[in-house]
């Protein structure tokens, strides 16, 4: 049959191409994609999970921890089982919108990576999450890392808080080889130092099957855990000077004068920055930017107010460096000013009688500014305004920042186009007008002085070591000693002077030099006024310098100075331990008998140890005895203030001040 | 009984040989693609498959003993039997991955189909070898009816596409092998250009459902939706093409344990073999299967009678379609229709439909002297 042997041929010839085909197709699939697709079947077996690294722990400068990590569970939809999801039972069993999971999961509906669809879970939706997983194949639970702020509201805004990457960020290169599920820091110090903070991720490698569950690990990256901060903040102080303001709105900075430290940090009204965390709910964050009192607005350097009274520093400052007047200089104050075309009030309305510098400071003497103002003219204070940072951006990093203005004729001629008016001078010699601070230029300022008007250390959010040289911002003029010797003496008189305006305020355990403010803010009938208080503590050789602010609260002296000792005290107390203790012995008995612990000091005031000894005032100190025996205390004579090289005798006009 | 001693002389030890291997190598492709996940128990699906491997040799030699003029004689009632059970796998037969095709009987679950293809082979060669040819187009038209429209409409009904279109061709071209008139082969290929459009309409919206559709569309276009449609398809390709030269080594593939590939111990058995054997395996396996083909169309060739001959070729085709078809789907030259592959997929009856198929080769072949005796 060579008919059918020859047909057997054709077929087997058929056969083999066809054979062929299949040859050629295996070649291109093994051979030429082969390595390609080696890579996908890796891809579809392992799959890269996120170990989250623990986030550093912010710790006050005592070491007490400020945040705490906790776990962050979450549930998502792994991405093989997105279409087959059992909408109606999840979302009975995590109590969501079935009509917002349907759409969550079909815009998602690509993805390759689990999809998440509800955040930050409670421990009973947890549970029961844990209990139904059985029936939920399409569900798994993650781990994070997410924060507790320990202290709520509490130093919020330096703390600030954390939130899932932004779309910006996931962008940006800064947030490079982090997660895209991991938190960052969003405000405050954990967005300043997210970097350190946040560490590393670390990697697994794990073997899953069609359905995305984990079969085994196969390899690891182990995360590095954030590096921990330890601030400058003293909780301590931060919480009694929190607890002083009240219900006030406003601001208070503390800093460490002598190394650029900030020990405490409030603005109010604040907020609980563990709303924030994972994500803060429509209603709240709603809630926070609509509030008439912005508790979002970060007020120790956002918020620019006239400085009142406080300003008087610099305008004293400038009358003594310019030669306009010396401690000898009088004005008499009969509770006006006449400018000939206006008049100018002091606010004791009956007057001061003749006043010097000293006492005119004290006292919180308008005239005598006025005065002052009249004669140096504007731009001499704006000079020595701007050479203690006044009017100028401090730079904390934290967010956009106000400067403030200190103005002067070159400014009104270039902003206002106008002539600058004598009488524009006297509102601005006694902190009115034009003049904007934010609390913290006013504390760099406070502090400056009270080290002696030489230098400003750049600010820093982080505890310095002991022997750690501050990173000087010079003040660019030169103040003379004797200028500052004046006025550290009329400042320490405004606390312990009992004719001073902050007489209220002093402290029976340190020695506290300030000057209030009380500024006003709205004119006429609803005249209201921001409450101000500058300070340094121990007088002599300050360790803290602060500024309060309480708007719309009324005097200085009554809403602000009280925060100020609160926060003083608190502070000392925590720096040196001992002064607990004797605080706690009757009055008449030094607080500190022992002067090693601090260096001698100079300056107006004598103390041994910068820390005041607790006696009845009048009593005369060469009485009190103990160890302190030949410390002149400056409580020994009348007015509290010893007197020193050119300053004035205060006692007759103490007599004649005294209410 | 005595022992034929020609019998064992003219016994096809190579084409046993070849059946074995595969089966064996089935088996063992089985047990790699259904490892268990860590925790769990190894699926008994090899065990079973085992068994029916075993009852499958047996069914073979059985079959083989027999000869095939009995088979010839008993063709239309085999094949009336094979009708009533696909009508009875209509009304009776219970679902499986969305088609109707299992029945049991006394507790045993089966396919009628896979039982109906060898009647459908032993009639095709009956009636085809009693047709003297060239094969006309008078002879082709008595035969439709009964040999190809009315099963191959119960085939798709089922809905079994797979194997209705296998048989279609199976019957084509074992007529072809009979040698067709050229009024037969023109009259063809004018009704097939004719209706093609007509019918094409029907085909789609009438016959198809949505999963096959479905499986057509992601045949055309496997990246429209690689978790959905398509996904068979691309997990096939990785599967086979991650292989590479060497393989990943037995035991060593992925794409099936961890369930990536769908239907990893049946329908994509050839693409769990690839993985782990790479091209290399893949060639030997191809060559094992091309020494089957070759074997059973030197049996057509050789054999004494035109039926013979006829149920050789159309065992021939059976087999090549098989073949063809479903290696080309796992590797995406075809659309993914239900297609074992022989001696390799996993299934009973499918397993014994090819022995009982190679035992009838082996008959044809041994007793290819028959007529000298």
């Amino acid at each position: 049959m060579a008919d059918h042997g020859n047909r057997t041929k054709k077929i087997l010839i058929a056969v083999s191409a066809a054979f062929l085909v299949l040859v050629v197709r295996l070649w291109q699939l093994q051979v030429i994609s082969g390595k390609e697709l080696r890579k996908e079947s890796e891809e579809n077996r392992l799959r890269v999970v996120d170990i989250y690294a623990p986030r550093g722990i912010i710790y006050d400068r005592n070491g007490i921890p400020l945040v705490k990590n906790m776990p962050n569970f979450s549930v998502s939809v792994i991405p093989e089982r997105l279409k087959t999801a059992n909408i109606q039972g999840i979302s009975a069993l995590l109590g969501l919108d079935p009509a917002w999971l349907t759409r969550t999961l079909a815009a998602a509906s690509r993805s390759v990576e689990p999809v998440k669809i509800k955040d930050d879970l409670s421990f009973d939706d947890l549970a029961r999450v844990e209990a139904r997983l059985s029936d939920f194949p399409e569900l798994t639970v993650d781990v994070g890392i997410s924060r507790d702020y320990i202290y709520g509201q509490t130093a919020a805004h330096l703390i600030g808080y954390i939130g899932r990457l932004t779309p910006a960020q996931a962008e940006s290169p800064e947030y490079a080889g982090v997660s895209k599920n991991s938190f960052a820091g969003q405000w405050g110090i954990e967005k300043l130092y997210d970097k350190q903070l946040r560490g590393v991720d670390g990697k697994k490698l794990i073997e899953v099957d069609a359905m995305g569950r984990e079969i085994k690990q196969v390899g690891e990256v182990p995360p590095k855990k954030g590096q921990d901060l330890t601030l400058a903040l003293d909780i301590k102080m931060q919480m009694a000077a929190e607890t002083a303001f009240a219900n006030h709105t406003g601001a208070f900075v503390a800093i460490n004068p002598n190394t650029g430290e900030i020990l405490g940090f409030m603005s109010k009204p604040s907020f609980d920055p563990n709303e924030f965390v994972p994500s803060i709910s429509a209603a709240n964050w709603k809630a926070l930017i609509m509030s008439d009192k912005h508790p979002m607005l970060d007020r120790v350097f956002q918020s620019a107010y006239p400085p009142g009274s406080t300003f008087k520093i610099i305008t004293a400052m400038t009358g003594l460096e310019t030669g306009i007047i010396n401690t000898g200089t009088k004005f008499n104050c009969p509770g006006f000013f006449d400018l000939g075309n206006h008049v100018w009030h002091c606010w004791r309305h009956r007057g001061h009688g003749d006043i010097s510098v000293h006492n005119a400071i004290v006292q919180s003497c308008d005239v005598f500014f006025y005065n002052v103002g009249i004669r140096t003219g504007i731009d001499p204070i704006a000079k020595y305004a701007k050479a203690f940072g006044l009017g100028r951006k401090v730079g904390l990093g934290l967010g956009p920042e106000s400067s403030g203005l200190i103005p002067d004729t070159q400014w009104k001629e270039d902003v206002r186009k106008q002539k600058w008016y004598p009488g524009e001078s006297l509102n601005c010699a006694i902190g009115q007008g034009y003049v904007l601070v934010t609390p913290l230029q006013m504390a760099r300022m406070i502090g400056a002085v009270g080290t002696g008007g030489t230098f400003m250390p750049k600010l820093t959010f982080l505890k310095q070591p002991a022997n750690a040289k501050p990173v000087d911002d010079p003040i660019p003029v030169h103040i003379s000693q004797n200028t500052i010797d004046i006025i550290k003496s009329a400042l320490a008189g405004v606390v312990n002077d009992p004719a001073g305006t902050a007489y209220r305020s002093r402290s029976s355990i340190v020695s506290i030099s300030g000057k209030t403010g009380t500024a006003q803010v709205a004119a006429g009938v609803h005249a209201q006024t921001n409450a101000w208080f500058v300070a340094y503590a121990p007088s002599a050789k300050p360790e803290v310098a602060l500024a309060v602010v309480a708007e719309k609260a009324g005097e200085g002296a009554s809403s602000a100075a009280p925060v100020a000792k609160a926060a003083i005290e608190a502070y000392m107390k925590d720096i040196h331990p001992e002064l607990d203790k004797t605080a706690a012995q009757k009055a008449g008995k030094a607080a500190i008998g022992n002067g090693a612990s601090m260096p001698q000091m100079p300056g107006a005031f004598g103390n041994k140890t910068g820390i005041r000894i607790k006696k009845a005032p009048g009593a005369p100190a060469n009485k009190s005895g103990n160890t302190a025996k030949n410390v002149r205390t400056g409580f020994g004579n009348k007015t509290g203030i010893p007197v020193r090289k050119h300053a004035a005798t205060p006692a007759a006009e103490n007599k004649n001040n005294a209410d | 009984m005595q022992i034929d001693r020609r019998a064992i002389e003219n016994f096809d030890w190579l084409y046993f040989g070849v059946v074995a291997a595969l089966s064996i190598i089935g088996v063992l492709t089985i047990f790699s693609a259904t490892r268990p996940m860590p925790g769990h128990a190894h699926a008994h699906y090899y065990i079973k498959q085992l068994v029916w491997m075993i009852i499958g040799i047996g069914a073979m030699l059985l079959i083989m003993k027999i000869d095939y003029k009995w088979f010839e004689a008993l063709a239309p009632a085999l094949y009336a039997v094979g009708l009533i059970m696909l009508v009875f796998v209509l009304f009776k037969g219970h679902m499986g991955l969305g088609a109707q095709r299992w029945v049991s009987i006394g507790g045993i679950s089966f396919q009628p189909s896979e039982i109906f293809r060898i009647a459908f082979v032993l009639m095709i060669a009956r009636q085809l070898s009693m047709a003297k040819p060239p094969i006309g187009v008078a002879d082709f038209g008595r035969m439709m009816p009964l040999l190809v429209l009315l099963p191959l409409g119960l085939l798709v009904k089922q809905p079994d596409l797979g194997t209705a279109v296998t048989m279609g061709a199976v019957f084509f071209f074992t007529c072809l092998s009979r040698g067709m008139s050229k009024k037969l082969l023109i009259a063809i290929f004018i009704f097939a250009i004719v209706s093609t459009p007509f019918f094409w309409d029907i085909f789609w919206h009438g016959f198809l459902k949505a999963y096959q559709r479905d499986r057509l569309v992601a045949f055309i276009d496997p990246s429209v939706d690689p978790a959905g449609i398509g996904y068979h398809l691309n997990q096939s390709k990785i599967a086979i093409g991650s292989g590479m030269v060497f393989g990943k080594g037995y035991l060593h593939g992925t794409q099936g344990p961890f369930s990536f590939l769908p239907e990893k111990q049946t329908d994509f058995i050839f693409s769990v073999f690839a993985e782990e054997w790479g091209f290399i395996g893949s060639l030997v396996l191809l060559g094992l299967y091309f020494a089957l083909l070759w074997r059973t169309l030197d049996t057509a060739r050789k054999a004494k009678d035109a039926f013979g001959s006829t149920l050789a070729y159309a065992i021939a085709f059976m087999f090549a379609f098989y073949l063809f078809f479903n290696i080309g789907m796992t590797m995406g030259m075809l659309p993914v229709v239900g297609i074992p592959l022989p001696f390799m997929s996993y299934g009973g009856t499918s397993l014994l439909a090819n022995f009982i198929a190679a035992g009838l080769v082996l008959n044809v072949r041994q007793r290819r002297f028959e007529l000298f005796y």
